[in-house]
């Protein structure tokens, strides 16, 4: 395996008094989709907003290990650099109240865009890769947050897409919308991971089966397993894993 | 439970019941009453007058009522009051809204309380005491700075501006406060600066809000007397410079009031000046409030 694109080592966190992370080494490769499972309060949202540092943005938090991108410590990063190549998507759709076009151009703009032309295209190719551009492309002066729910959501992938991201973050992306519109979007990121990197925190385990190349199951702060999907899905060798896989709690 | 349910309440709670009801639909209604009772009360006095006299009183800039013939002319009153609002708005608007987003965006929690608490006393300050302070201390400072001698209008602009401020803090944070968690979030994840987050994602988010404080704001300076009063100048005049004195409208009815006979010309004149500032104060609060209705809807 090549060098990974994003490399987590020794990574925890605290939030307060609360120890929310735990030694967490993990390695994601180029170009793959990594599924992140796990029941609720194991730290897999957490361990998203560590690689953007959106953490920081909580006053509270401690963090010590290190989170690597492409060989360069992420605390060496601008932040707003930082997270302009690693985007997020959020678990409820946030359509900012501006107009579809300003929303997919906000991030660009941001980055110092200033050609019309330049936007237009920008705005059309995240629209498409979002597979919401013929949904929209007639009415993008409407307001954001009048697209429904699913159509919000894939706003908010086209938003994180605007910047070129080389690595792409879903925190359940799935959680507030439709199986359709979760359909699409599976297929959209199976699409994009040509291009980048996608690492999923997700809820779902059929999702993370049906599209991860790469799963990784986490309990309590820690990291129990990471494998490819199909061997962690049929050889869980820890039995915390297999109990989570099959049921028994969770 | 089935026991509970069956049981029939004594009747004395169904009268009690009807006379809390009754005093609560009393104290609803008085408010209304009062502004009515208000409003009939100026109008009694003073439309008389200003059906009779608006033209004259329209055209001309001259104020001086007990002149032998009197004049009636509101257009320097009028434009001294917008002019002192106007004023004072340029100061009180981007200075509240400033702090408004730093409470609301940058201030730590601790600094955040500390700070409403002073900003909550400032608008306690009576606006004789505001008046004082232009006089006594605002006034001789604009001097030191190239003002002529006497009190001007820029004076009272920045008393005003002091008086409204804590209104346009308090309201413009709690509108900024108001817009979801989510497109802070949203913006922060996008490589936005706080400053970025602020200006393109908050301040659109929360325009409605941030409205409804500077227009409440206006309505406040409109209706503002005792500190304009003492820090103003008190001239009539059209001012054509910032530190040429001026005269609002209600500064006018507080000094003249006492001397004018009542129910004489001048009295009612008065009173026309009233209803000209209860309609101006009224349509400013009416915007605000269809403002801030738009708000609540979408």
């Amino acid at each position: 395996m090549s060098a990974p694109h994003l490399s987590i080592q020794d990574l925890s966190l605290r939030l307060g008094e609360k120890q929310v992370l735990t030694g967490v080494s993990l390695d994601v490769p180029r170009n793959g989709i990594v599924g992140i499972i796990g029941p609720a309060g194991a730290g897999k949202s957490s361990l998203l907003t560590c690689f953007n540092r959106t953490v920081e943005q909580n006053p509270l938090a401690h963090m010590t290990g290190r989170v690597v991108l492409d060989g360069e410590d992420v605390r060496r990063i601008d932040t707003s650099d930082l997270r302009r190549r690693v985007a997020m998507v959020l678990p409820l759709p946030v359509g900012l109240p501006m107009s579809v076009y300003d929303n997919v151009a906000f991030a660009p703009r941001m980055a110092g865009v200033r050609r019309k032309a330049e936007l237009d295209q920008i705005v059309e190719r995240c629209l498409v890769q979002s597979a919401l551009w013929d949904e929209v492309k007639d009415r993008l002066d409407m307001l954001g947050t009048r697209l429904s729910g699913g159509q919000q959501q894939r706003l908010t992938l086209a938003r994180a897409l605007s910047t070129d991201p080389e690595i792409l973050c879903l925190d359940e992306f799935s959680i507030a919308i439709d199986p359709v519109t979760t359909m699409r979007i599976e297929a959209v990121l199976v699409e994009l991971k040509k291009s980048m990197t996608i690492v999923m925190v997700t809820n779902l385990l059929l999702q993370a089966r049906r599209i991860a190349d790469y799963t990784v199951f986490m309990l309590a702060g820690k990291v129990v397993e990471a494998a490819p999907t199909d061997d962690l899905f049929v050889f869980a060798r820890d039995p915390r894993t297999n109990d989570y896989l099959t049921g028994k709690f969770g | 439970m089935a026991e509970i349910a069956r049981r029939r309440p004594p009747s004395y709670t169904r009268h009690v019941e009807f006379v809390i009801e009754g005093l609560i639909r009393l104290c609803g209604v008085s408010a209304i009453i009062f502004i009515l009772a208000i409003f009939v009360f100026i109008g009694k006095e003073g439309i008389g007058f200003l059906l009779r006299n608006v033209l004259p009183m329209l055209v001309s800039i001259d104020w001086s009522p007990t002149a032998e013939p009197p004049v009636y002319g509101i257009l320097a009153l009028v434009v001294g009051t917008l002019w002192c609002v106007g004023l004072s708005l340029c100061f009180s608007v981007p200075v509240g809204l400033a702090s408004a987003v730093y409470l609301s965006e940058f201030a730590s929690d601790r600094a955040r309380e500390s700070l409403k608490v002073v900003v909550e006393l400032l608008a306690a300050i009576p606006s004789v005491v505001w008046g004082f302070i232009g006089v006594m201390i605002l006034n001789p400072l604009l001097q030191k700075l190239g003002a002529q001698v006497g009190l001007n209008g820029l004076n009272g602009a920045i008393v005003l501006a002091l008086m409204t401020l804590p209104l346009l803090v308090s309201l413009g944070e709690d509108a900024l406060r108001a817009v979801p968690e989510s497109y802070r979030q949203a913006a922060i994840a996008m490589g936005a600066t706080r400053w970025e987050m602020v200006w393109r994602v908050l301040m659109p988010a929360a325009q409605r809000g941030l409205l409804v404080a500077v227009l409440l704001g206006v309505g406040r300076c409109i209706g503002e007397t005792m500190a304009v009063l003492m820090a103003t100048g008190h001239a009539v005049r059209i001012p054509t410079s910032i530190y040429d004195p001026v005269r609002t409208l209600t500064a006018t009815i507080a000094a003249e009031l006492g001397e004018a006979v009542r129910g004489g010309e001048h009295y009612q004149s008065l009173f026309a000046l009233g209803i000209l500032l209860f309609a101006v104060t009224f349509v400013v609060n009416f915007i605000a409030d269809r403002t801030l209705r738009g708000r609540r809807a979408s």
